[in-house]
C-alpha cells in the first residue's frame, strides 16, 4: 500500500505553493509557501506568532486541508491519503496536548492503541519512552500534576510511540524555563542522531540555530528568507552593535557618521541606533573614534547576538509583532488562542 | 524510493480489519473518558450525587404535596427520576467534547491514524456506560426510600434498556452542542434551555393533567414524557399504551438526524 502511494521523492516533506485562507479568503494564513525537507535533517520554520507556522504544520499533519497547492509527506499526498500520512508521522503541539486526567503511562498507551499498535508492544514502548524522557517516577501520576517541562516531554513521547520516521514539533519549547528548554533540545538532538527527520517551528532564533540545519523564515504567510542558519546569520551580520545616544539631536547627528559601517540599514528607535555588523569589537572602536571626533558623548554601547527581532527588522523592515488576534483565527474555531500556555 | 521505515509501521488493511480497528478505537476513547469520570470529583458528583439529591428532594420534601391517583408517589417518582438522570447524562457528553476541543486533544486525535468517528463514538459510549451504572445505583437508592416496582423483573430490565437507548440517541444532539460551543462552560449553559423544558415540562415528576391547559399538549406528547410513561408502565406493570413504540420511534428519528449533525460539526470544527 505504501509503495503504491509513495511517489518517487527524496524528501521527507515536499510542499509546493501552499495557500491557506481563513474567513472566506479574508485572511491569508499561508500565501504560496514552498518547502522541501530532506530525509534525516532538522528543518526549522522560523517566524513570529501569526506568521503561518502552525497552519503549515497542521496542513502537513493532515489536520487542515490547503486551499491550494500540494504537499507530500514521506512521499504520500496529504490530501489524497491522509490516513497513510498519519501512520508515518508524529506530532507534538504547541500546547502540550496530553490528557490531564490520565497518567503519563495511560497517555502513551492510549496514543499507541490509537496508532493500532500491538498491545504488548505499546506497553513496552510506553515504559521505554517514560524511561528515556526521565518520567518513570511520574508514570503513574495523572499529568495534571506534571510541570510544564514534564508535559512537553510526555507530549513528545506521545508523538514517538509509533516510532514515526518524521516528527512535526510545533514550538516545542515555547513557554518553558531555560533548564527544561535545554533538556528538550538534548532530547531532540538525540532523536535526530537516531535518524528521525524533524520539522520544527519556533519563534526563537537561538533554538533554530541550535537545532535546525536548514531554515525558512515566514512572515505573514510568505517565505522571506531561507538557507542554513549560518547563511542567514552571515546575511544579517554576526553581531548587533547597539549605540545609545544622550539625546535625539545627538542620535540624528551621530547616525550619519556611523551608518556606513553597517552592511544593512541602521535601525533607529529614539536615542538607540542598532547596527548589524560582522566584526563587532573593531566596528565598536571605529564608532567610538568617529563620534568622539564629532564631540558626541554616548549614554551606552553594547554588542549582542542578533535576535529574531533583528532578523525581522532586517528582512522586512517591521517588527516581529505578536499578532494575537490573527493567532486566534489560525487556531481551530478560535479556541486555542485563549488557552493559557503551560 | 527509500521508504525503508514507513512501510513497516502498519500493514495494509482490509475493510473487515478497519471495522475492527474502528471498534477498538471507540473502546480506547471510551475507556479514557470513563477513567476521567472516576478521577474528576465534580463529574462523579454530577453523575451520582445529583440524582440522589433529586430522589431525596422529591421523595421527602415535595412528594408530600404531590398526589397521583392510584399509585404511591415513590413508585411514580423513581421511574421518572431514572429517565431524568439518563437524559441529564447527556450534559456530560456536551461538556466532555467541548473540553477536549478546547484543550487541543481532538487536534491530536486528528493527526492519528484512528477512525474518525471514534471520538464521538467513544464519548457517547462512555456516557452510556456511565448511565448503566447510574441506573443501577438509583434503582437501589429508590428501593431504600420505599420504591417497590410491581412489574416483572424482565419488564424492569426492558424499561432500563429502553431509557438507555433513548438517552443514548438524544446524547448525539448534545454532542453537537458540545462541538458548537466555544468552551465547556458555554456548552453547559447551552444545554439547560434544552434539558429543562424536556425534563420538567414532562410526566417525570407530576401528572400532566395538573399542569395548565396550554402546556399539556406539549407535556404529554414530547419524547421525554413518552419515555417516562413507557418506563413507568413497564416497571409498575401498568398500562402504558403505545408509549414504548413511540419512544423507540423518537430514538431512531433522533439518532438518524442528530448523529450526522454531530459528525458534520466534528468535521467542521476539529
Amino acid at each position: 500500500m505504501f509503495r503504491k502511494l509513495a511517489a518517487m521523492s527524496d524528501y521527507a516533506v515536499e510542499a509546493l505553493d501552499i495557500v491557506r485562507t481563513f474567513k472566506d479568503g479574508e485572511v491569508r494564513a499561508l500565501d504560496g509557501v514552498t518547502l522541501r525537507v530532506a530525509r534525516g535533517e532538522v528543518f526549522g520554520l522560523l517566524g513570529p506568532n501569526g506568521s503561518g507556522k502552525t497552519t503549515m504544520i497542521r496542513i502537513l499533519s493532515t489536520i487542515l486541508k490547503p486551499t491550494s497547492g500540494t504537499a507530500t509527506v514521506n512521499g504520500i499526498d496529504v490530501v489524497k491519503h491522509p490516513d497513510a500520512v498519519r501512520r508515518s508521522i508524529g506530532l507534538a503541539g504547541q500546547y502540550a496536548t496530553v490528557d490531564e486526567n490520565l497518567t503519563g503511562f495511560e497517555n502513551l498507551r492510549m496514543i499507541g492503541l490509537l496508532n493500532h499498535m500491538d498491545k504488548s508492544l505499546v506497553v513496552k514502548r510506553a515504559h521505554e519512552l517514560l524511561e528515556q524522557f526521565g518520567l518513570s517516577d511520574a508514570a503513574n501520576r495523572t499529568t495534571k500534576t506534571y510541570s510544564g517541562g514534564m508535559r512537553r516531554r510526555l507530549d513528545l513521547g506521545a508523538a514517538l510511540v509509533a516510532s514515526p520516521p518524521l516528527l512535526f514539533l510545533d514550538e516545542p519549547t515555547t513557554g518553558l524555563d531555560p533548564q527544561s528548554r535545554q533538556d528538550l533540545w538534548a532530547i531532540i538532538e538525540g532523536l535526530v542522531e537516531g535518524g528521525v527527520t524533524v520539522l520544527l517551528t519556533t519563534q526563537y532564533l537561538e533554538e533554530a540555530d541550535r537545532l535546525a540545519k536548514q531554515l525558512v523564515v515566514l512572515d505573514h504567510g510568505k517565505i522571506i528568507a531561507e538557507g542554513t542558519s549560518q547563511e542567514l546569520k552571515t546575511r544579517l551580520g554576526n553581531t548587533v552593535l547597539s549605540v545609545t545616544f544622550a539625546n535625539t539631536d545627538d542620535a540624528s547627528r551621530g547616525v550619519e557618521l556611523i551608518r556606513e559601517l553597517s552592511p544593512t540599514p541602521a535601525i533607529i528607535e529614539g536615542t538607540v541606533v542598532d547596527l548589524t555588523v560582522d566584526r563587532g569589537p573593531a566596528v565598536a572602536a571605529d564608532v567610538l573614534r568617529r563620534l568622539d571626533g564629532a564631540g558626541i558623548t554616548l549614554a551606552g554601547l553594547a554588542l549582542r547576538e542578533p535576535s529574531l527581532d533583528d532578523v525581522f527588522l532586517n528582512l522586512t523592515g517591521h517588527k516581529a509583532e505578536d499578532i494575537t488576534e490573527f493567532l486566534a483565527d489560525e487556531a481551530p474555531a478560535g479556541r486555542r488562542g485563549r488557552k493559557a500556555r503551560t | 524510493m527509500s521508504l525503508t521505515t514507513a512501510p513497516t509501521l502498519t500493514p495494509s488493511k482490509s475493510n473487515r480489519s478497519s471495522l475492527r480497528w474502528a471498534l477498538s478505537d471507540v473502546l480506547t476513547i471510551a475507556r479514557r473518558n470513563l477513567l476521567a469520570l472516576v478521577r474528576i470529583p465534580t463529574s462523579l458528583v454530577f453523575a451520582v450525587i445529583q440524582p440522589v439529591m433529586f430522589v431525596l428532594l422529591f421523595r421527602y420534601i415535595f412528594g408530600g404535596v404531590i398526589h397521583i391517583p392510584g399509585v404511591d408517589y415513590v413508585n411514580f417518582l423513581i421511574p421518572g427520576i431514572l429517565v431524568q438522570t439518563t437524559i441529564f447524562g447527556a450534559v456530560g457528553t456536551a461538556i466532555g467534547l467541548a473540553e477536549d476541543l478546547q484543550r487541543g486533544l481532538i487536534e491530536r486525535f486528528r493527526a492519528l491514524p484512528m477512525a474518525r468517528m471514534a471520538v464521538l463514538g467513544g464519548r457517547t459510549v462512555a456516557d452510556l456506560a456511565r448511565n448503566v451504572g447510574v441506573v443501577i445505583i438509583i434503582t437501589f437508592v429508590g428501593m431504600a426510600v420505599g420504591f417497590r416496582p410491581t412489574g416483572s423483573f424482565v419488564s424492569y430490565i426492558q424499561a432500563c434498556l429502553l431509557m438507555l437507548v433513548f438517552a443514548y440517541c438524544i446524547s448525539w444532539g448534545f454532542a453537537f452542542v458540545g462541538l458548537a460551543a466555544p468552551n465547556s462552560e458555554t456548552a453547559q449553559a447551552m444545554t439547560f434551555p434544552l434539558i429543562f423544558p424536556l425534563t420538567f415540562a414532562s410526566s417525570i415528576f407530576v401528572n400532566v393533567p395538573s399542569m395548565p391547559g396550554w402546556l399539556q399538549p406539549f407535556a404529554i406528547n414530547q419524547p421525554v414524557s413518552q419515555c417516562a410513561t413507557a418506563v413507568r408502565g413497564l416497571m409498575l406493570g401498568s398500562p402504558h399504551g403505545a408509549s414504548t413504540w413511540i419512544t423507540l420511534a423518537w430514538s431512531i428519528g433522533a439518532i438518524a438526524i442528530l448523529a450526522p449533525l454531530a459528525t458534520a460539526q466534528y468535521r467542521k470544527v476539529a
